[in-house]
């Protein structure tokens, strides 16, 4: 059992693999994903991945770059430079919108990058997924799902009898 | 089964029928990893890389003997580097309507366009930058313009347009180039799986971060992709806004208007969309596309281009009534001497390009005709840059003082450095069709009926 990372199994189409992850998931495995070509909106049914941090990760990071970019100005203009023209205040708040706009968005997309890089433990050179026989297929026109091996339910021939009942072209062994 | 799947209707033509996820694949990665250049990207690419080293030389000399070498005199000190910058960062704009506007309007015919439209934005807006930092006189200096603590105890001041200008288009970059790698990293995962030698599979496979298209995965990264287009729709209005209020927030006659931002986002989204269609026609062409590129993507295209370009001859007609209306003598002189004055031929020759041209975009036939799409779309990035050029130009050339007025001759150098960054773009451009999915793969993959999951069987 510790030999192998899990069981893959291969789908033609987008609708068995939902059908796969959704029966998988009915079955009681917990510890599974599945590998398409391009996101699948009824995966995430299937999956239960609907919620994730992302929005609450550049929502913060937008509110530091909206801060940074105003009291930056304001550290400037107020405090460690400030410049009288004809006694106009130096706290010109007017002035200060826009590059407080830039740097939110700024640091909103550098969050939206990063965090969806962090949730999703990337970069990653190697996983064992790779390993499975035709896997390069994932990313032109074949469906994967994969049961792995550390799930509690797992059982090399009872899942293997599983995933082979929901009518896959292949059911391959992942190494680690 | 899969026949059935052939029969389920299909609301919209995005692409032509009878692709399946194999064939997308294999014809958009084969312009990348096949052996075999078409002459044309030679040609092309040929020709920016002679333009890119006429480019070398205008800015060797420029750095060893000033921006007097350009036509720059008092008092049109902003002559054709701004001009130039203007207009680059214009058509960038298109690419980030296409990428993120489109996609929270739910506008999927984008997805076979938004990839190169994308780059064009991120090359047009490389050479934009160039051409304000080219023309501070003392380049190596430019890092002066970011606040940072320094010896000299002096800052930058945050009240100027020209500074809320550095941080608009530097955030621009940024996120333009951030918003492109991101949708690369599918792509660049296909072509990693793809790739037939070991350098490929591992150039590839690093850029692609290890994509393996985990079901986690795309439900991060779609989420990502529409925070990203959330972010990037704000931004692209705003980028061109501040570039308008480089000159509205100065009071020379022709500058000193309110309604500049709207006019002068309409106008970047008219001549991106040229440079779209000037882009897109040959490529189609010349790498068999058509059914990815269909006509619809033309036409589509051809009618933003009218659209904005109703828009913009909306605000020459306001902006002249209201130079009239407003009562103001030194306004009514600008737009007089632009309409009669020593930059008539200009001005002219720019209502052609802008306001007459683009009306024969109302026929069907015309819009259909990719020849006839094509010789418009160069008629409006020309007409474009002499607005640009009409509006920094004429406003500076004649102001208050008739005693201070000053006609501008463009030199050779002006000329060559901007033909250089014109050579820089295509450069970059044709150096990223040879490397890159040209079209996003993942996403024309979605536009097939075969994507579709039926829910019946569920």
């Amino acid at each position: 059992m510790s030999g192998i990372y899990g069981l893959i199994a291969e789908f033609d189409n987008p609708t068995a693999l939902v059908k796969a992850a959704r029966a998988a998931r009915e079955k009681g495995y917990r510890k599974l994903d599945a590998f398409s070509p391009f996101p699948i909106e009824g995966l995430n049914d299937a999956l239960h991945l609907h919620k994730n941090k992302l929005p609450l990760i550049v929502l913060v990071g937008g509110i530091v770059g909206g801060l940074t970019g105003y009291l930056l100005q304001y550290y400037i203009t107020v405090i460690s430079f400030p410049i009288n023209i004809g006694g106009r205040p130096l706290h010109s708040w007017p002035s200060y919108i826009i590059i407080t706009f830039e740097l939110t968005i700024l640091f909103g997309a550098l969050s939206a990058v990063l965090g969806m890089l962090g949730l999703c433990g990337l970069p990653m050179p190697y996983h064992p997924v790779f390993n499975a026989p035709r896997f390069a297929l994932a990313s032109r026109n074949r469906f994967f799902l994969c049961i792995e091996s550390a799930d509690p339910l797992f059982d090399l021939a009872a899942t293997g009898d599983f995933l082979r009942a929901l009518e896959p072209h292949e059911v391959s062994e992942v190494a680690h | 089964m899969p026949d059935t799947s052939q029969l389920v209707e299909r609301p919209q033509d995005d692409i032509a029928p009878g692709y399946t996820f194999g064939s997308v694949t294999d014809q958009i990665a084969a312009v990348v990893l096949t052996k075999r250049t078409p002459i044309f990207w030679f040609l092309c690419f040929g020709a920016g890389f002679g333009l890119l080293l006429l480019f070398l030389l205008a800015v060797a000399v420029l750095f060893i003997k000033g921006v007097g070498i350009w036509g720059i005199r008092t008092p049109v000190m902003w002559g054709f580097a701004i001009t130039n910058f203007v207009w680059w960062i214009g058509i960038g704009h298109a690419g980030t309507l296409i990428s993120a506007i489109l996609l929270l309007l739910n506008q999927r015919w984008r997805n076979s366009i938004n990839r190169f439209a994308e780059a064009m934005t991120l090359f047009a807006v490389a050479c934009a930058g160039m051409f304000p930092v080219l023309h501070l006189g003392r380049p190596w200096l430019m890092y002066w313009l970011f606040p940072y603590p320094n010896t000299m105890g002096i800052q930058p001041q945050f009240r100027s347009p020209l500074v809320w200008d550095v941080f608009a288009v530097s955030t621009y970059a940024t996120v333009s180039l951030l918003f492109w790698y991101v949708g690369l990293m599918p792509d660049l995962g296909t072509l990693r799986d793809r790739a037939k030698n070991r350098a490929g599979r591992m150039i590839y496979g690093i850029m692609s971060m290890g994509w393996r298209g985990s079901a986690r995965h795309w439900s991060v990264y779609e989420t990502a992709t529409l925070l990203l287009a959330g972010l990037a729709t704000p931004l692209v209005l705003s980028v061109h806004t501040v570039v308008s209020f480089d000159f509205t927030i100065a009071i020379v006659p022709g500058w000193h208007s309110t309604f500049f931002p709207p006019y002068f986002v309409a106008g970047a989204i008219y001549s991106g969309f040229a440079m779209v269609l000037a882009l897109a026609i040959p490529l189609r062409k010349v790498y068999g596309l058509e059914g990815l590129i269909t006509d619809k993507h033309l036409e589509n295209s051809a009618k933003v281009m009218l659209a904005t370009g109703l828009i913009v001859a909306y605000a020459y007609v306001m902006e002249n009534f209201a130079a009239w209306y407003g009562g103001e003598v030194y306004e009514q002189a600008a737009f007089w001497h632009r309409l009669t004055g020593p930059y008539r031929y200009s001005y002219w020759a720019l209502i052609s390009c802008n306001i007459i041209a683009p009306q024969f975009l109302w026929f069907k036939r015309f819009r259909t005709n990719p020849l006839l799409l094509f010789i418009s779309s160069i008629v409006v990035l020309v007409g474009m840059w002499l607005e640009r050029f009409m509006i920094i130009v004429s406003s500076l050339a004649q102001d208050f003082l008739p005693s201070s007025w000053g006609i501008f001759h463009a030199t050779r150098w002006d000329w060559a450095t901007f033909l250089g960054t014109i050579g820089l773009f295509m450069f970059l451009f044709f150096l990223f069709i040879r490397l890159l999915p040209m079209i996003s793969i993942f996403e024309v993959r979605t536009l097939l009926p075969q994507a579709k999951v039926k829910e019946e069987q569920g």
